[in-house]
């Protein structure tokens, strides 16, 4: 079950060294694109790090998001970048722990309706500050920072949280995160503690999106409550990740750049039909790719080999 | 200031209690959280304001024609896209996700159709906005018909749960579903039937509400917020739990909008759905095992 090869490693390290170089020759609107798809891969791949293993369905996502940028919002001309991103990361973190202590000893499904409502509350009570407290709705943000920096950084950090999700798959706590998501009963009975787990987990991915959310933040230039905390991103995150298949590391990352690039093309032609569009693939993937592109790929190649299926029934929907 | 609010509050959550009813019943029974329930809300509400735009009949009357129609379309959709789902699922847990994702398609899907023919604009139409004095607090007439129609249909559709052969099998594939299956329930016929009545109930608390209130295509997802947190907090599945905790909620949100603040309503809602949430996770008044 435990293998070293550092291909994977090699593999992630050469690629984003190779897209580097994107911002020497694209243009203004390919590295617009980019950016957008980059901020969904990691999205949707820190999304995955959590509910792959642990099948729990976090509706939470822009919650975390709009932390970030809002963080960056407030403190943006105070202090050093690098501070910033540190200090957005650890809010989003720990917004997540007390979440996680709240929801996670709860039920599945329990824990999809608290997210789904969550990021309500979260924009309603930023809203009810804004309007309260500092009298203005929306925020500024002037800071210096180019097209090519926002790409290097989400580059780095989408590497940085491959590697990290590899490693965490190859390590022992991979392991035992895999058997809660396969059974959780069982895996007390093998003295794992799957609250632990779950919440550890759930906080690195949070922090991942509300880093996220920071970097993508001087973009906007101006944000208010409900531009940082759109719900639609959460489900545009969930959808992108099951679309890939979100029992493996690379799933989401594939289904963020298929749905960027659908987004794009039927996006600015139908922009009215958003939802349906939403709506459609959502059913479209339950039906016909119910372990997402990569299950079916993976299901093509086992039918042709002909190997059992018995030893990977656990992680199957 | 008082008196107003309790009125508001009592007619809203009359509202929200007979729209949790329609939720905990078909959840309860079908097991399926459809997540596109508000939608058949706010549909109904659109499909009210066309006809009584056309015709000038009596929205309360077209609910006569609204509510079966929701009734049959929920079935189908029961029948044509959760079945295949119900047949596919090897465990309970899979089975609770594919629903889910299913329904946020259905969810997506309706209030994009809806977005396509209405817009995004906030919608209302005026019927029966007279003036009502109750003690020293004024209500507008729609409220009080609207409040008094949720009554009696509650009633109505607590005594179909209650006192018929039918409610009585809908309940028994609540408690029990394989239970039910071995007394003789057909328990896929009385999921579908759930279902469709509680997409009557949804579409019925859409035409109530319509009369008093502004709407918007995208407003769907907020009553399936507020009917969930009133079904989990009753314990899902217990009827009059829904009713009595529906009921509060509309008066929770009348009095926070009177005496804090209107924007922080849900902010408040939530907040005492999640204390319920970590106090009691099976509910007010569920039991341990759903």
């Amino acid at each position: 079950m435990i293998v070293r090869s550092p291909v994977p490693y090699i593999l992630i390290l050469a690629i984003s060294g190779l897209l580097a170089f994107m911002p020497f020759f694209a243009s203004g609107f390919q590295m617009a694109f980019a950016i957008g798809c980059l901020n969904y891969a990691v999205l949707a791949t820190a999304w995955g790090l959590f509910s792959g293993p642990t099948r729990y369905v976090s509706l939470a996502s822009v919650v975390f998001f709009g932390i970030g940028s809002y963080t960056v919002a407030v403190l943006g001309e105070v202090l050093p970048w690098p501070v910033i991103l540190l200090i957005s990361a650890l809010i989003g973190g720990g917004v997540a722990l007390i979440v996680g202590l709240a929801t996670l000893r709860l039920a599945g499904i329990y824990f999809v309706i608290f997210t789904f409502g969550l990021s309500e509350m979260v924009r309603q009570l930023v809203t009810w500050y804004e309007v309260n407290v500092t009298r203005s709705i929306g925020r500024y943000i002037f800071l210096d920072i180019t097209q090519p920096q926002i790409f290097w950084q989400l580059l780095g950090l989408l590497a940085v949280v491959l590697i990290g999700a590899v490693a965490l798959q190859r390590s022992r706590l991979g392991f035992a995160l895999r058997v809660i998501g396969g059974d959780e009963t069982m895996a007390r009975h093998f003295g794992l503690n799957p609250t632990f787990a779950k919440l550890g987990l759930f906080t690195a991915s949070s922090a991942i999106m509300a880093l996220a959310g920071a970097i993508m933040a001087p973009r906007w230039t101006y944000i208010d409550p409900a531009i940082a905390f759109n719900a639609t991103l959460s489900f545009q995150v969930v959808i992108m990740a099951l679309l890939g298949g979100m029992h493996r590391i690379y799933g989401p990352l594939l289904g963020a750049v298929l749905m960027s690039f659908l987004f794009e093309a039927l996006g600015s032609q139908f922009p009215q039909a958003f939802s349906l569009l939403l709506g459609l693939v959502f059913i479209v993937i339950v039906y016909l790719l119910p372990n997402g592109i990569i299950g079916r790929i993976e299901e093509l190649f086992a039918l042709k080999r002909a190997v059992p299926q018995s030893t990977r029934e656990g992680e199957r929907t | 200031m008082f008196m107003n609010a309790l009125l508001s509050g009592l007619t809203l959550g009359g509202v929200y209690a007979l729209v949790a009813m329609g939720l905990t019943i078909q959840y309860g029974v079908s097991r399926s959280l459809n997540l596109g329930y508000g939608e058949f809300l706010i549909g109904a509400a659109f499909a009210v304001y066309v006809l009584f735009g056309a015709l000038g009949i009596s929205p309360y009357l077209l609910a006569l024609v609204v509510v079966p129609v929701a009734f049959g379309l929920s079935w189908l959709i029961y029948r044509v896209m959760l079945t295949p789902i119900l047949r596919r699922a090897r465990t309970p847990v899979a089975l609770e996700i594919d629903s889910l994702l299913l329904t946020f398609g259905l969810l997506f899907a309706m209030m994009g159709i809806m977005l396509l023919v209405f817009g995004s604009n906030y919608t209302s139409y005026t019927y029966l906005s007279v003036p009502v004095r109750i003690l020293d607090a004024t209500v507008a007439l729609n409220r009080l018909v609207s409040f008094g129609a949720a009554v009696v249909v509650g009633a109505l559709a607590f005594a179909f749960l209650m006192r018929t052969r039918t409610g009585m099998a809908l309940r028994a594939v609540a408690v029990d579903p394989v239970g039910a299956q071995l007394v003789g329930i057909d328990v896929k016929w009385a999921a579908g039937l759930a279902f469709a009545i509680g997409g009557a109930i949804a579409a019925l608390g859409g035409v109530l509400i319509s009369t008093y209130m502004t709407f918007t295509a995208e407003m769907g997802v907020v009553f399936t917020m507020k009917a969930l947190i009133v079904v989990i907090m009753a314990g899902v599945g217990h009827v009059v739990g829904a009713l009595l905790v529906g009921l509060a909620l509309g008066l929770i949100e009348a009095f926070v909008a009177a005496y804090l603040d209107p924007g922080l309503t849900v902010a408040v809602i939530y907040a005492v759905f999640l204390l319920a949430l970590i106090v009691r996770p099976v509910g007010i008044f569920g039991r341990a095992v759903r």
